[in-house]
């Protein structure tokens, strides 16, 4: 079934009674060519790219939830590519690229709005790096903008310039940046991966991995056992217990980062602002809602909460920005787990375990990575070979030290990237 | 989350900087194989359940201390410095 304004007109007109649920719910093979474990946001797009660029369709996604009920739905839907250092730069360019053909792709409404990502600055040296990096972006081919105090003021009117501890010295204008229905983005996956085949098996736990000789021969679940020539592990936030099913021990340690929802409200915010002060970042959802956040709780977690004081910082930080938001309420919070990785950037990469891959480590970017993820993991499961844009995300770059992407420069330490 | 420092009794988290896994005070020889460092570097076991933590006491008395804690709950069990943790 495809979607078009003439459908959605006629589906108004005779009570909206047409709609059909736009993917199957089949019960797991006993073989497959390919076991995705793991149904987020990356596992769809990953199956999507399977099916769609290399044909392979014998595919399950296995799913222990429901399809949209993790981290990819569960985000501040900011999508941009404003990296610098190689690895990253031309990763984010090509997923940057895969968004803004998203929704004719995926014959999706994933209501992608490049309304603009501004970065602020507050000290010539932050500006000084803002100007490095900017010309990163520009070389890479993506779109970079240094903007003046009067500049950010006529982007944003509601910011205070002149804050007496944090004062803004201008920002970084990517403008291609912006945000996107997150919920619409795992939908559109879906049901694109599942037109062309793919099973998404919702409610299915893996358990187990098997593996005889070196050679990965499928998964055990709690639907039963499931045969596979090839599985792929993409389990963001829960990345080491399921490669501890493999004899793996990765470097990635869980932590918990919180984000926040306010009331609906008139618009008040351009695009996506972030504020060098602690790492805050606020954007204004369709309906009006403010969406922000700001760093880690910086303490291993497994629970889907975070603590007050971040919470607290995150408010301060939002205060000190637009002084004119703080009557604004705040409806809802929640945390989610992310994969820490110990230089801040992914892993997409074969095992030692023949027919076994692995995808892990977005930390807290894995919602704009999504498109470019799948398409790489994609690459990367069918031929073999590491795909272009993904090739740096290797695993040994840890023990090698060879290529490690440390955009922050804080060293290799799990929560402070 | 108050965590019990030995020295001052339980304290506000904001007192405390995380390091990460207690594994961090088995520093390895210089000249030990680059897998072992790899493995006091980068890899962690990084449990959901009940785990060992390095936490510094920035903003109290200064101690190094090893925290017992889950990362499911968050519940503290309870933490002791860490020259009686490693004897």
């Amino acid at each position: 079934m495809g979607y078009s304004g003439f459908k959605v007109i006629k589906e108004g007109l005779f009570g909206q009674k047409g709609w059909k649920p736009v993917w199957r719910d089949p019960a797991p093979k006993s073989e497959y060519d390919v076991v995705i474990i793991g149904g987020g946001g990356h596992g769809l797009s990953t199956a999507y790219y399977l099916a769609k660029e290399h044909g392979i369709t014998n595919v399950a996604v296995l799913e222990k939830g429901y399809i949209g009920g993790g981290n990819v739905g569960r985000n501040t839907t900011i999508v941009r590519a404003n990296y610098m250092l190689p690895g990253n730069s031309e990763f984010y360019s090509h997923s940057l690229k895969l968004w803004e053909d998203m929704e004719q792709d995926l014959n999706y409404n994933t209501m992608m709005s490049q309304r603009g990502v501004m970065m602020l600055c507050h000290s010539d040296g932050q500006r000084d790096f803002f100007a490095r990096r900017a010309n990163a972006m520009v070389n890479q081919g993506d779109d970079a903008e240094l903007l003046t105090p009067e500049e950010v003021k006529r982007e944003a009117p509601s910011i205070d310039l002149d804050n007496v501890r944090f004062p803004i010295y201008g920002g970084l204008m990517h403008r291609r940046g912006g945000t996107a229905r997150h919920d619409a983005v795992a939908w559109g996956y879906a049901r694109g991966a599942d037109q062309r085949g793919v099973d998404l098996i919702q409610n299915c736990e893996v358990t187990g991995i098997d593996i005889e000789g070196g050679v990965v021969k499928g998964v055990q679940t709690t639907r039963g056992a499931i045969r596979a020539k090839k599985v792929a592990i993409v389990v963001a936030g829960r990345s080491s217990q399921v490669a501890a099913m493999a004899g793996m021990r990765l470097p990635i340690e869980s932590h918990v980062l919180q984000a926040f929802v306010s009331e609906g409200l008139k618009p008040v915010l351009p695009g996506v602002i972030s504020f060098g002060m602690g790492h805050f970042y606020i954007s204004q959802s369709d309906k009006g809602g403010l969406v922000f956040g700001s760093d880690l709780d910086f303490y291993a977690s497994y629970a889907s909460r975070g603590n007050l004081p971040m919470a607290e910082h995150c408010m301060e930080a939002c205060m000190t920005l637009m002084p004119s938001l703080g009557k604004a309420k705040v409806l809802r919070s929640w945390g989610g787990i992310m994969d820490m990785s110990p230089d801040g950037s992914p892993i997409i990469d074969t095992t030692d375990t023949a027919g076994l891959f692995l995808n892990c480590g977005w930390c807290y970017g894995g919602f704009k990575a999504v498109p470019g993820s799948g398409f790489s993991y994609a690459h990367l499961i069918a031929t073999g070979q590491h795909h272009t844009p993904a090739a740096r995300y290797r695993l040994d770059r840890f023990r090698t030290g060879r290529g490690l992407m440390d955009e922050e420069g804080t060293g290799s330490q799990h929560n402070l990237h | 989350m108050r965590l019990p420092c030995p020295i001052c009794g339980e304290r506000d988290r904001r007192e405390f900087y995380y390091k990460g896994d207690a594994l961090a005070l088995d520093r390895p020889a210089g000249d030990a194989d680059g897998g072992v460092w790899d493995d006091y570097l980068h890899n962690r076991d990084n449990l959901a359940g009940v785990v060992r933590e390095l936490w510094h006491h920035a903003g109290g008395c200064g101690a190094w201390i090893v925290v017992t804690r889950d990362t499911v709950t968050h519940e503290v069990h309870g933490a002791e410095r860490v020259g009686k943790a490693k004897a």
